[in-house]
């Protein structure tokens, strides 16, 4: 009988297995990878129905974050301004712009600006805000340098353990309760020390339990 | 060539000092040859209409089970039964029912091996593969009962960033380690004993001038030349593989029924639970061999190798197993009166009684009263009456889990949930089609790889025996057979 395979055939059964383990942990590193909310989701900008500019609002005019966000200290969520908000002062100010017609529009007609939600959390994932930003966690920590930003966009991955990272030791994180919306804020050299003082004194603990965001 | 070595084992073939006379487990006077043709022929002849035609309903009911799946995707668990206070329907059901029998296979492969049960050589083969394939129907269910299907790698170990780690506290995970490492160990022994068989078939198929199909099998048969070497290793591999699943055994359906008896559950909150779901998957795994092998048996003419002898000692098994099933739910309502704990009697009472008295008494009777007919000799040696009661026995081992989910969640803590379950169309759908997936992949099973162990039944032959031409004869007459066997012992 004639054989049926070459000899290098016999370099099959290694190859296979080897190509197996590799191909293994090649598919987790992938996985792990490509599938988190860090390669997905970081980065994202879409359009917005009106090209409000942050960096000319907040870093030239120096508007607070809670002019239009003002609910972020009650409420779960950090709302997005009404149309009013908007025209507290565009009522007056560059009243003939094209870039502001859909404002004018929803005022005139009373249809809501469709803005488009930029920061998604995963609907089995409850956040507030209010329990955030009352407690040492400032905007730029989760939304980046917003200031800077003519579209806004996610700058960290919002992933549950990025949540972790800073729900196990909040005392790298934190900051002064005034310095909540600053931009650019820049810790000094004993913050840590100033924040584990601030943890003790004030009970601040955060939780790691599924339930405490999950339910 | 692997016909060549009829000697199974070391365990097997060299049990006595002397000539083991006892009665044949082949019959039909065949000689190694003739076995090999018998197995050989059914997965190399042209295929049947018959089996097109079975094929052709089996893969239907496969497609129906894709189609409810799929719906069940996409529309989400919302549309199966499952609701409060009933929230583990007839997906776990399903579940505990395809693993239960799942168990028989390696039972048949690892325990009966290690008590040397020579027997066990002409059913192992597609005890295995029915055990392979009822575990992939179980996992069905539970993989996607989590409703987010994507996500069930959650369930791993995985490095991720989401720093989601199991919960090795759960049971629910302690099942799926348990059904996956029992589906791989199930899957490499099953591999691993259909070896030398393949590299028979690969041998027929070259000699055939069939390039391609021996390129094929050849590529399984791992080289396989039937050196002595060979089947000292393979015996060695073949010892440790049966080590290694006999535990698991034991152990996955322990597991499965922890899911049960770690909650709080009147009813399930027992610790009967390991030994009795073990002895009840037993019980059902045995009847499910028989139910198919009296088909097979018959259809492919393997009368001779899958004796009445052998289908009587599984009978035996079943009745051992269903009466040790009977005596478990005694049991278990003999401890609810035991405890005084008026909660667990409530659950019980309420069992026999209740508004599931039906799927009770259903159970009772199928698995505690109708295995006993086998105590008659006539009846379990009687085709027509184990083909019955082996289907008989299966429809009482899923109500049996029927009862246990059903019975135990519709009478929640707070009487005002208190609900009965019915199941919707696409549970029932769906059962349906993993019967379809099952049947789907046994006839692929029978088409296309050997379906008795080749060399195993070889190696329980008579003249496997190292003794047998002691008393046959003058040890010359057959003198391929006697000079090629290998050294019996390993040892």
């Amino acid at each position: 009988m004639p054989q049926i395979f070459p000899k290098k055939a016999n370099l099959l059964p290694h190859l296979s297995l080897a190509g197996a383990l590799l191909g293994g942990v090649l598919s987790i590193f992938l996985v792990w990878y490509y599938f988190s909310p860090e390669f997905l989701n970081v980065g994202y900008a879409p359009e917005q129905p009106v090209p409000y500019s942050h960096r000319l609002h907040v870093d030239q005019l120096g508007l607070d974050c809670r002019y239009c966000h003002n609910w972020v200290e009650t409420s779960a969520h950090a709302n997005v301004p009404s149309t009013q908000t908007c025209m507290n002062c565009h009522a007056q100010i560059r009243t003939e712009s094209l870039k502001l017609l859909p404002v004018r529009e929803s005022w005139a007609t009373g249809q809501p600006i469709e803005w488009v939600k930029v920061h998604h959390l995963a609907d089995y994932a409850h956040f507030s805000h209010a329990a955030h930003v009352n407690n040492g966690v400032g905007c730029e920590t989760c939304h980046g340098r917003i200031d800077q930003m003519e579209v806004v966009y996610q700058v960290e991955p919002l992933s549950m353990g990025w949540c972790l990272e800073c729900h196990r030791q909040p005392e790298l994180y934190l900051r002064p309760n005034e310095e909540i919306t600053t931009m650019g804020y820049v810790q000094p050299a004993t913050f840590i020390e100033r924040n584990l003082e601030r943890i003790r004194r004030e009970g601040i603990q955060p939780p790691t339990n599924c339930s405490a965001c999950h339910y | 060539m692997a016909r060549s070595n009829p000697a199974e084992t070391a365990l097997d073939a060299h049990s006595g000092d002397g000539y083991d006379a006892s009665p044949p487990l082949v019959t039909g006077n065949l000689s190694f040859h003739d076995i090999t043709d018998l197995v050989a022929y059914h997965a190399e002849k042209k295929t049947p209409v018959t089996w097109l035609m079975a094929f052709g309903l089996a893969s239907t009911g496969a497609a129906l089970l894709l189609i409810m799946l799929a719906y069940q995707v996409w529309n989400g668990v919302g549309v199966w039964g499952n609701n409060v206070p009933v929230g583990w329907g007839w997906p776990i059901v399903n579940f505990v029912f395809w693993v239960g029998i799942g168990h028989a296979g390696t039972l048949i492969s690892a325990i009966l091996y290690l008590f040397r049960q020579r027997w066990r050589t002409s059913i192992n083969r597609a005890a295995e593969a029915m055990t392979l394939f009822a575990v992939m129907c179980a996992l069905i269910f539970p993989t996607f009962h989590v409703g987010r299907v994507w996500a069930i790698y959650w369930t791993l170990p995985i490095p991720n960033q989401m720093e989601m780690w199991p919960q090795f506290k759960s049971p629910l995970l302690w099942d799926v380690f348990a059904v996956s490492s029992y589906f791989i160990v199930s899957l490499l022994f099953w591999y691993v004993g259909l070896i030398p068989d393949l590299a028979t078939l690969r041998d027929r198929a070259a000699l055939a001038g069939k390039t391609l199909r021996a390129r094929v099998i050849g590529f399984f048969s791992l080289g396989w030349t039937g050196a002595n070497r060979h089947w000292r290793n393979y015996e060695k591999a073949y010892l440790i593989l049966a080590g290694l699943a006999t535990p698991l055994v034991l152990s996955v359906h322990s597991v499965v029924s922890f899911d049960f008896a770690v909650s709080v559950i009147p009813g399930w909150h027992t610790t009967i639970f390991p030994p009795y779901f073990v002895a009840g998957a037993i019980f059902s795994g045995f009847a499910m061999v028989v139910t198919l092998l009296v088909v097979a048996r018959k259809i492919y003419g393997l009368e001779n190798l899958i004796t009445l002898d052998h289908l009587e000692k599984m009978n035996i098994i079943i009745l051992l197993t269903g009466t040790i099933v009977g005596f478990a739910y005694i049991t278990e309502f003999f401890i609810a009166w035991y405890s005084g704990v008026e909660y667990e009697q409530y659950a019980f009472i309420n069992r026999a009684t209740g508004p599931y008295a039906w799927a009770y008494w259903t159970m009772m009777s199928c698995n505690l009263f109708f295995p006993q007919f086998f105590w008659v000799k006539k009846l379990r040696r009687s085709i027509p009456f184990m083909f019955l009661t082996s289907i008989v026995v299966n429809i009482g081992m899923w109500f049996e889990r029927f009862v246990i989910t059903i019975t135990s969640l519709h009478r929640d803590f707070l009487p005002s949930s208190w609900d009965y379950y019915s199941p919707t169309w696409v549970d029932v759908l769906t059962l349906v089609g993993s019967f379809g997936l099952f049947f789907t992949l046994f006839l692929l099973f029978l088409r296309f790889v050997p379906m008795v162990a080749v060399a195993e039944v070889k190696g329980v032959l008579p003249e496997a025996d190292p003794h047998y031409y002691d008393d046959h004869g003058d040890g010359h007459g057959a003198a391929e057979s006697v000079a090629v066997r290998p050294s019996p012992s390993g040892s």
